[in-house]
């Protein structure tokens, strides 16, 4: 169970009353007061399909008034990010998918927090770098999780298949989402999930939002294997650096030990993703192409977001 | 756009361009030193470039090397 955040501005904080006052929800005509607050609405009604919360009726996971103010919010997001999309990269018809989709990657120049805890951050700001992580990392690859049973016959057995790996190969030690708890443990953080969305900026808030926004919705199940692909594919070599970042600070064993798994993990995962999933779902269902791509770009341009936006606060970009 | 990954979709051994060997299911790898290393996951990525720092397994290097050194 999550905890609930506090509310930050009038449509989170109608949004938090209603859910805790519990039964059928009134219509709610509150608009968001700010872009944070539309955001972390959205994450709030995002939770009750992953964990829920102690205090709220699980019921309301499909309330239809809740579910339309879900779907008003998604919409938003939706509209938002593709309006940032440049669109689908000019690639040759003939191209290797996988050779395109990777050269994608290798031109994102975007901001790298990897590199800056490698060689500079100090604890304190690494610390916070992982407080903001623990959104996601704490459900570790759960978003993509429910595009499973619509993913073609192919996609759906390497994406199983990759997330067999994630989620421990049956043994719960091994879970990517727990190894991560057992690293905020070791530092003295609050592994409960939701403790630390009172901090998140915007720019967390809206990165961890697009991936449940994808997940959740079986017409975006391209870009949620896109954006699985993408995450994947820049995840190896900046893991190792955080691991190195980590030890640099002489943080605990534990948290390293999540990075370092991640080096080897994802450099199968990378392929995995692009070649047997992504690369069958499109052959499969060639609509889906567009999306892929969108998802993928989403994912980088998310992540540019977080990195320019920790970077400037912490006066280092 | 093309690509051959249905139909590579269920080998055991996949070679990916430019990057590593995948490898499906459990196997024990000899290196070059004659160590043995145990395959713990699902699937595994070996090597193909010789630069990972975990060899025999990728670490992702090779998209660190110029295009035309990957194998």
């Amino acid at each position: 169970m999550a905890v609930l955040p506090k509310p930050r501005g009038p449509l989170s904080e109608e949004l938090v009353g209603r859910l805790v006052a519990g039964g059928k929800v009134a219509p709610l005509a509150v608009e968001p007061g700010s872009p944070e607050d539309a955001a972390l609405s959205l994450w709030i009604l995002y939770e009750l399909s992953y964990r829920g919360y102690a205090e709220v009726d699980d019921r309301l996971e499909h309330d239809p008034e809740l579910v339309r103010v879900r779907r008003r919010l998604e919409d938003d997001l939706e509209q938002r990010l593709r309006a940032r999309w440049p669109g689908r990269p000019d690639v040759a018809a003939d191209a290797d998918f996988a050779e395109a989709f990777f050269a994608m990657i290798e031109a994102d120049d975007g901001p790298s927090l990897a590199r800056f805890v490698q060689r500079e951050a100090t604890a304190d700001q690494a610390i916070e770098l992982l407080q903001h992580r623990s959104l996601y990392h704490l459900k570790e690859s759960d978003p993509v999780a429910f595009a499973l049973p619509r993913m073609p016959v192919a996609a759906r057995a390497a994406l199983a298949e990759l997330q067999y790996d994630e989620y421990g190969g049956g043994r719960p030690e091994r879970l990517h989402a727990h190894l991560f708890a057992e690293g905020m443990a070791a530092l003295g953080l609050e592994s409960t999930e939701g403790t630390y969305v009172d901090q998140a900026p915007l720019e967390v808030l809206e990165q961890n939002n697009a991936m449940s926004l994808f997940g959740l919705n079986r017409r975006l199940r391209g870009a949620a294997v896109g954006h699985l692909a993408a995450f994947e594919a820049t995840s190896s070599l900046p893991c190792r650096r955080m691991a190195q970042g980590l030890a640099r600070l002489g943080l605990p064993e534990e948290v390293r030990a999540y990075y370092e798994e991640h080096v080897e993990a994802d450099a199968v995962h990378e392929q995995l993703a692009t070649r047997l999933i992504c690369l069958p779902l499109i052959e499969a269902e060639p609509d889906t192409e567009d999306d892929v791509w969108f998802g993928a770009w989403t994912c980088l341009e998310t992540e540019s977001r977080v990195a320019q936006h920790l970077l400037e606060r912490w006066g280092v970009a | 756009m093309s690509g051959q990954g249905a139909s590579r979709a269920s080998a055991d051994v996949i070679i990916c361009p430019g990057g590593p060997l995948l490898l499906r299911g459990d196997h024990v790898i000899a290196d070059e030193d004659g160590v043995e290393h145990t395959t713990t996951r699902p699937i595994s990525a070996v090597c193909r470039c010789g630069k990972s720092a975990t060899k025999p397994w990728c670490d992702g290097t090779h998209k660190a090397i110029p295009a035309r050194n990957r194998p």
